[in-house]
């Protein structure tokens, strides 16, 4: 006879109160301002679904997101295609491999608010290198707390010089896994470089490309320390990305109803369109 | 299809070799037939896949020539000899299907599309692929991935010579055999220059015609099989080749005799050259077990099915025999008397007897 008991469940608690105290109490506070008003002093009004309403109505949040996807798409198209060649180009043996691996990772180690301070600094038009350089050396005006180009020229740069390492290290681990003796037959078998890359190289590193590209959506989606040191938002709104809107609406304006739905529809939208992603990429494989 | 030189080739992977020691391959010479089946056989480390890449144009060598037909093909890169390869684990091209990854080598050599399409269709059919050229070579098993990339190489019909670098390494034991006699049917049908490369030797003694023996980057011996069976070399050979290998037995000579252990060994035929250290080999299966003879006595007996492999002790040397009958125990006393046709004596490791035919 097969004996069944409960005490399963008692091994399974401690990861289950670690989940809870770590992501449902915190989800389900949020949840519970989204549908409550606030005066403070700890009194609640019911409000229904009123602030998801109005949040997706709102001119704000719609630019706000288009500002978000934009920079997301933008970091993507620029740091996938990078990392790809320069982890093509790096030496596989030999001296230069460590030096290469230790460069490359140096500007992921750096803290966000750092990044975020040392481009402010660096781009200052009168005393950063880059901004005195492009103003006062090379004659082209570029100030990034005046112009909302530059601005977005400079936060995608920053993003690019923090973070293409990190597709870059992992593209590398793919690469470095293909057989000598793949390269060997593409050879006798008179493929082009550009077959090699096609029909080897990218099938063997599709498994980590997909990781980097799916961190680095999330990582640049949820972006909010480095854009905030570094530009604040401006000039005016226009590097205001959806994180920093957020941290305006809950701490700048104690609005914490409408801030407390927008992190839920943000959240939601983070995790559907990796969960989309994920499969897509995935899809093939199955089959 | 082409016939195969290889002339005063030496390799070494150092920049600079000074002795001969730093050359992971020894001087060698060798001609190879047009259409032969030729194994490289020996153990690992001793240098015949450096010999393979140097063929296939993988590597360049240090000193010598390579000569596909007499054309000097040294300096050619791997795509321009119309060499094929197939590696030890499975090369192919994953995100393409059977018939892609068949016609790629094809294709990349500008060959128009309707003759692709035959040659695949032939070469399916040969490997028995057929029903999978449309499924993604990636969910295939093992042993047919194996069949794809051999059929990679064989789908051009310029190619001069097919190379297998121990190509069934990852196959699973019942169906090696398999794989091998298809290997040894495409031979005979297709003609090709084949040499490959094992340190198995069930597997060059089963694929070849001639087996090219190598040890420490030097070629000790090019023979059929039956010719590396019967007749070693090099005691290397004698060990190497055969289950279980020769018996190598020290050996003093004194005057015209040789003695082994105090006991006198008739062998085969003359002797050749002097001094050195000399070694009596024989081969178990040519040990038999008589009245008189070398006193020895049993310390195991292993019955493998239609044998049993007797080990004996003649003073302080094991000698290993091969019997029908395994009615001996352990400890016992018998003696052993060598087949004077099949006994050798071995000078510095090489042969230093004539036959006597």
């Amino acid at each position: 006879m097969k004996t069944e008991n409960q005490r399963a469940w008692f091994f399974v608690l401690p990861v289950m109160l670690l989940v809870a105290f770590n992501a449902l109490v915190p989800i389900m506070t949020v949840v519970n301002y989204s549908v409550q008003e606030t005066f403070g002093n700890n009194v609640f009004f019911w409000q229904g679904l009123d602030w998801f309403e109005q949040i997706l109505r709102s001119d704000r949040f719609h630019a706000a997101l288009g500002r978000q996807f934009m920079f997301t798409f933008l970091i993507l198209i620029i740091e996938v295609p990078l990392g790809i060649i320069i982890a093509l180009s790096m030496p596989r043996k030999g001296f230069w491999v460590p030096v290469c691996l230790v460069t490359m990772a140096l500007p992921m180690l750096i803290p966000w608010n750092v990044v975020g301070a040392m481009w402010n600094i660096f781009t200052l038009p009168d005393i950063g290198l880059l901004g005195y350089l492009m103003n006062h050396t090379l004659g082209i005006e570029y100030d990034m707390t005046q112009d909302p180009f530059a601005a977005w020229v400079t936060i995608i740069t920053m993003d690019v010089w923090h973070w293409t390492s990190l597709v870059v290290l992992l593209s590398y681990a793919g690469l470095v896994s293909i057989p000598d003796a793949y390269y060997q037959a593409a050879k006798i078998d008179g493929a082009t470089p550009w077959k090699v890359f096609r029909y080897i190289q990218l099938p063997k590193m599709k498994t980590v490309l997909t990781i980097a590209i799916l961190l680095r959506f999330m990582d640049s989606f949820n972006i909010y320390t480095e854009p905030f040191v570094l530009t604040g938002g401006g000039p005016g709104n226009s590097t205001t990305l959806l994180s920093i809107d957020l941290v305006k609406i809950a701490l700048g304006q104690f609005d914490l109803g409408p801030a407390a739905a927008m992190s839920l529809i943000y959240f939601a939208i983070t995790l559907l369109v990796s969960w989309l992603f994920y499969t897509l990429m995935t899809k093939d494989d199955a089959k | 299809m082409a016939k195969i030189t290889l002339s005063k080739l030496r390799h070494s992977y150092m920049p600079n070799p000074s002795s001969d020691a730093d050359y992971a391959l020894k001087e060698i010479d060798l001609d190879w037939t047009d259409g032969g089946a030729y194994a490289l056989l020996g153990p690992s480390g001793c240098g015949k896949s450096t010999l393979l890449n140097i063929i296939s144009g993988l590597l360049v060598p240090s000193e010598g020539r390579i000569l596909f037909d007499d054309k000097d093909v040294t300096d050619l890169p791997p795509d321009q000899r119309n060499i094929a390869q197939v590696f030890q684990f499975p090369v192919i091209y994953d995100t393409m299907t059977v018939r892609d990854n068949l016609a790629f080598p094809l294709r990349n050599r500008n060959v128009p599309e309707d003759k692709v399409a035959a040659r695949v269709a032939e070469i399916a059919e040969m490997l028995e692929v057929t029903d999978m050229l449309d499924t993604r070579a990636s969910h295939l098993s093992p042993d047919n991935k194996q069949k794809i990339s051999m059929g990679r190489g064989l789908v051009r019909d310029d190619v001069n010579v097919v190379m297998f670098d121990e190509p069934l390494t990852v196959i699973d034991p019942h169906l090696k055999w398999k794989l091998r006699s298809k290997l040894k049917e495409l031979h005979q049908r297709v003609k090709a220059t084949m040499i490959y490369v094992t340190h198995d030797q069930t597997e060059a003694l089963t694929f070849a015609d001639q087996v090219v023996v190598m040890q420490e980057g030097e070629i000790v011996q090019i023979g059929t099989p039956v010719e590396l069976f019967e007749r070693p070399q090099h005691t290397f050979v004698g060990h190497f080749i055969g289950s279980p290998g020769m018996n190598i037995l020290p050996a003093v000579e004194d005057g015209g005799r040789v003695l082994f252990e105090g006991s006198n060994v008739t062998l085969e035929g003359p002797t050749t050259g002097a001094g050195g250290k000399t070694e009596v080999g024989i081969r178990p299966e040519f040990v038999g077990i008589s009245d008189t003879g070398i006193p020895a006595r049993v310390t195991k007996v292993s019955d493998i099915g239609r044998h049993a492999v007797v080990e004996t002790m003649v003073g302080d040397t094991a000698v290993k025999a091969v019997t029908d009958h395994a009615s001996l125990t352990q400890g016992e006393e018998i003696h052993l008397s060598f087949r004077p046709d099949q006994t050798r004596l071995y000078r510095d490791g090489w042969i230093a007897t004539e036959a006597t035919t």
